[in-house]
């Protein structure tokens, strides 16, 4: 079976003819697999889907319990059968419960990688590289000049800075799902035992965290109606990008703007932010890490999605990898 | 490196004074001799490599990475230095250490101009992407990271508990790596003698004098002379070495030849730095302009705007120290020596003969010359002391200029002010008096307290008719808008804005919540106050 026969574009998301099944649709559609829960890729109102239990898990905490029609779990390594078409979840590294999605029929066999990374992240299993015939790949961080530092490094520039500025409040703008946890979770891994203060928005995603077996330490809202459990200066206060320089950053002591995010590599970014410390913290791969996995995976063509696709097209002709941009509409790389 | 380059990364991003202060004081505390001293030296401007260009650099990295992805990446970045530090091939890791600031300093300073690049290669494959950065700056010159030679020294101060002045009075007689200047600030040295010739003497500042001062100030106490506009300089001339230096002590004689050229003489004199004849014209503060922040001067700059010292004090005068010396003493001795100088170059501010402050009021009020900002006092008893001692020497400067101009643009500001719109751009009315529009005239981002900060704030976010990125357009039309009384030190005219007309040290002065925006002023009042040519 030729790969495009078997996976193609449409308007609607990437779609498995024979299968009848998009991977993740920007629209509702009848049958939907969903490689993890950030909500450009999970949406609401389709008809059935497909996902780990933490996806299903976190879709309905974001979209409330019906937010599909019907829900089934995919196991991590067990092969689900869709009109003969083999579907197989494996970890992708990104967030908690994402996977990549291995897809085979005929003999050919393509794997799509939603959103991924290599780096350590104490808040979800590592990706495993899948050997196949075409690798989909994202792209958000492909250009060379994105390489992200060790993680453990970012937090220590972020404890280091508390050290200095004990009078100032350093609030961490992270995303919602996944980034918020890590770099609490970094923290703790860094031995820093304090209370970690968190915005109203984090609270429901840091709860099911801690349940799902990922351990926060002391967390404690952020915003309370009684003055006397407000953060005190020098805290360090977790919020969604948006918050952190946004009239509720007014409360508290002296705010110093922080921002974890791969972005944070290149200083115009963290200028037009206006972040006084940025934390080079990534949940996508770097382009290490995105050419690594490519190899990895042994693929002998590669489609690219989402992201700077030309650079990573133009890498895999220099290193004679049969590659094309793979045009989907929907996906934002600004949620990192 | 690391530490430098931290540090540099930090400063860039920090926008108060005191996070500044503080990140410069740590760093002198923590990282050893001889690392800081280099470290002080790049950021006071004291090392250059002219061997290392930026087209090296790009002909470097064009040898180790494919032309098109640098080519992506360049245009992502948009900076070279950047992009090449981070695309750079991490090299062979051989031992896992990053050379430091003080080693990287030593390569560089021995690379001849041909094997340059093989040293600049071998420097960055040992980096990480922030040392190369901060390698690829500290070689090419250049730090931009927000923090004057002036705020460097201040930290200095602070770190070693002593007076800034005293750093500033040494400065030119020491070298990098600075080490018995940490030495002497840790206490564990005796203070460096300023061995150079002709250094620099820390000025006298005035206080700005407050209506309430007048009542204890006896008027024939004092001497009054006119405050020029100009720039504070020290003309230094002693065995030989001539210096020009600034307020703060920086050596300026290159940026200023013609004057520096004809400082024959023994004495250290303390004035303002003018551009025209003396004897003849003193040219307007855009004529001034003219000469400010050049590396080089051409002959014709040299011929069309030539500079001269109005002098107002001696501090030196033929090996004599003659700063303890009364004011009128001094004076005294200033007025006779002038007569020995060349009079194209070198003239002495008048004083200004005043019974009362009642009559010195008005004469301030109409200065006979534009670039006249208001009158000096003077006791003429006091000696001349360093910094800004309060009785001696008051400022009483000329009223400004106000407009009243309606609130146009709003901006977010920085660190503190993050999460406001603090900075603001205002319009005049110009256009047919039936159909008036605004034009832009100016942008204005202090003159306003805490709290009438958070009601324009509130105004903005009320009244956003559009946003671009930070940038909000307010509402502003002949019958809605927020008139803004604007106040500011002068007008010049300006082919860079639209107006025509740029305004200098722009402030709030009030918040007229209470007038209709078609009471605001028209460009033509703006117009009118522009100096003659």
């Amino acid at each position: 079976m030729l790969p495009r026969d078997l996976l193609r574009s449409r308007p609607e998301g990437l779609y498995c003819p024979q299968g009848d099944f998009f991977i993740d649709p920007v629209r509702p559609v009848e049958r939907a697999l969903i490689t993890h829960g950030h909500s450009d890729h999970a949406r609401a109102g389709h008809g059935a889907v497909l996902a780990t239990r933490e996806t299903l898990d976190i879709m309905g905490l974001r979209y409330g319990p019906d937010f599909a029609r019907a829900t089934q779990a995919a196991n991590f390594g067990e092969t689900v059968e869709l009109n003969g078409v083999r579907v197989t979840f494996k970890p992708a590294g990104h967030v908690l419960g994402s996977a990549q999605i291995c897809v085979e029929a005929d003999g050919t066999r393509i794997v799509a990688s939603g959103d991924y990374k290599r780096s350590r992240d104490p808040t979800c299993a590592p990706l495993e590289p899948i050997p196949c015939d075409v690798f989909i790949t994202e792209a958000t961080f492909a250009l060379p000049v994105f390489t992200h530092p060790d993680a453990s490094h970012e937090i220590g520039q972020l404890l280091k800075s508390v050290r200095q500025f004990p009078e100032r409040t350093h609030i961490v703008g992270a995303y919602t799902l996944g980034k918020a946890q890590r770099v609490i979770a970094l923290l703790r891994q860094a031995g820093y035992n304090d209370v970690v203060y968190i915005h109203g928005a984090l609270q429901k995603l840091c709860d099911y965290y801690e349940s799902a077996g990922v351990p926060l330490g002391f967390i404690q809202p952020a915003t309370v109606e009684d003055r006397g459990a407000a953060p005190p200066a020098g805290s360090i206060v977790v919020a969604p990008p948006a918050a952190i320089d946004d009239r509720w950053s007014r409360r508290f002591a002296d705010p110093l703007a922080c921002f974890a995010s791969g972005w944070m590599r290149i200083r115009q970014r963290v200028r037009q932010r206006g972040v006084e410390l940025p934390l080079i913290i990534s949940d996508h791969a770097d382009w290490g890490e995105l050419t690594q996995t490519i190899r990895e995976t042994g693929a002998g063509e590669v489609w690219v999605t989402h992201g700077r696709e030309e650079a990573l097209v133009r890498w895999c002709e220099i290193n004679g990898i049969a590659a094309k941009p793979l045009h989907l509409a929907g996906y934002e790389d600004e949620a990192e | 490196m690391e530490r430098f380059a931290e540090l540099l990364d930090r400063l860039v991003l920090t926008p108060s004074r005191n996070g500044k202060l503080r990140l410069l004081t740590d760093y002198f505390a923590t990282v050893p001799d001889p690392d800081r001293g280099y470290g002080l030296a790049a950021l006071t401007g004291g090392i250059g490599f002219p061997a290392v260009k930026p087209a090296m650099l790009r002909a470097l990295v064009m040898e180790r990475v494919d032309p098109v992805l640098f080519g992506y990446s360049y245009d992502y970045v948009g900076d070279l230095a950047e992009t090449v530090s981070l695309i750079w091939p991490a090299g062979e890791n051989d031992g896992a250490r990053t050379p430091a600031l003080s080693e990287v300093v030593e390569r560089l300073g021995q690379a001849s101009r041909s094997d340059a690049p093989a040293v600049m290669a071998r420097l960055l494959d040992q980096l990480t992407p922030s040392g190369r950065f901060a390698a690829i700056k500290l070689a090419t010159g250049g730090l931009r990271v927000g923090v004057s030679a002036r705020l460097t020294k201040q930290a200095l101060a602070e770190f070693g508990q002593v007076d800034v002045q005293e750093i500033e009075e040494l400065w030119h007689g020491i070298w990098p790596p600075y080490a018995e200047l940490f030495a002497w600030l840790e206490k564990r040295g005796p203070k460096p003698e300023n061995a150079a010739r002709a250094p620099f003497r820390p000025v006298m500042l005035a206080h700005a004098i407050a209506e309430g001062d007048f009542a204890s100030l006896e008027p024939s106490d004092y001497a009054a002379e006119w405050k020029w506009d100009g720039i504070r300089v020290q003309a230094v001339a002693e065995g030989g070495v001539r210096k020009l230096y600034s307020r703060t002590g920086d050596d300026i004689s290159g940026a200023f030849p013609d004057l520096a050229d004809a400082m024959h003489f023994d004495a250290a004199l303390d004035g303002e730095l003018l551009v025209g004849d003396p004897r003849d014209k003193t040219g307007t503060f855009s004529d001034l302009q003219q000469r400010l922040n050049r590396k080089t001067v051409s002959q014709t700059m040299l011929r069309d705007y030539p500079v001269f010292m109005r002098c107002y004090d001696v501090l030196a005068l033929e090996g004599r120290d003659t700063r303890p010396l009364p004011y009128a003493e001094r004076r005294q001795l200033l007025r006779e020596f002038l007569t020995t100088l060349p009079a194209d170059r070198f003239d002495l501010s008048p004083t200004i003969p005043f019974e009362t402050w009642k009559e010195l009021d008005e004469k301030r009020c109409n200065p006979p010359h534009p670039i006249i900002e208001g009158v000096m006092l003077k006791r003429k008893d006091s000696p001349y002391l360093p910094g800004r001692p309060k009785g001696p020497w008051f400022k009483w400067k000329r009223d400004p200029f106000t407009v009243d101009a309606v609130l146009m643009y709003a901006q977010r500001g920085h660190g503190k002010r993050s999460s406001f719109y603090s900075d603001y751009t205002f319009g005049v009315w110009a256009g047919p008096e039936n159909e008036p529009v605004l034009l832009p005239v100016g942008k204005a981002y202090f003159g306003f307290t805490d709290e009438e900060l958070k009601q324009i704030d509130k105004y903005v976010r009320d009244n956003t008719v559009e946003r671009f990125g930070p940038v909000r357009a307010v509402r502003a039309d002949r019958n809605h808008g927020l008139v803004l009384e604007v106040a500011f030190e002068g007008l010049q005219r300006s082919t860079r804005h639209k107006s025509g007309i740029a305004m200098r040290f722009p402030r709030i002065s009030r918040l007229r919540w209470d007038k209709p925006t078609h009471e605001a002023d028209r460009i033509e009042t703006l117009e009118a106050m522009l100096p003659r040519e």
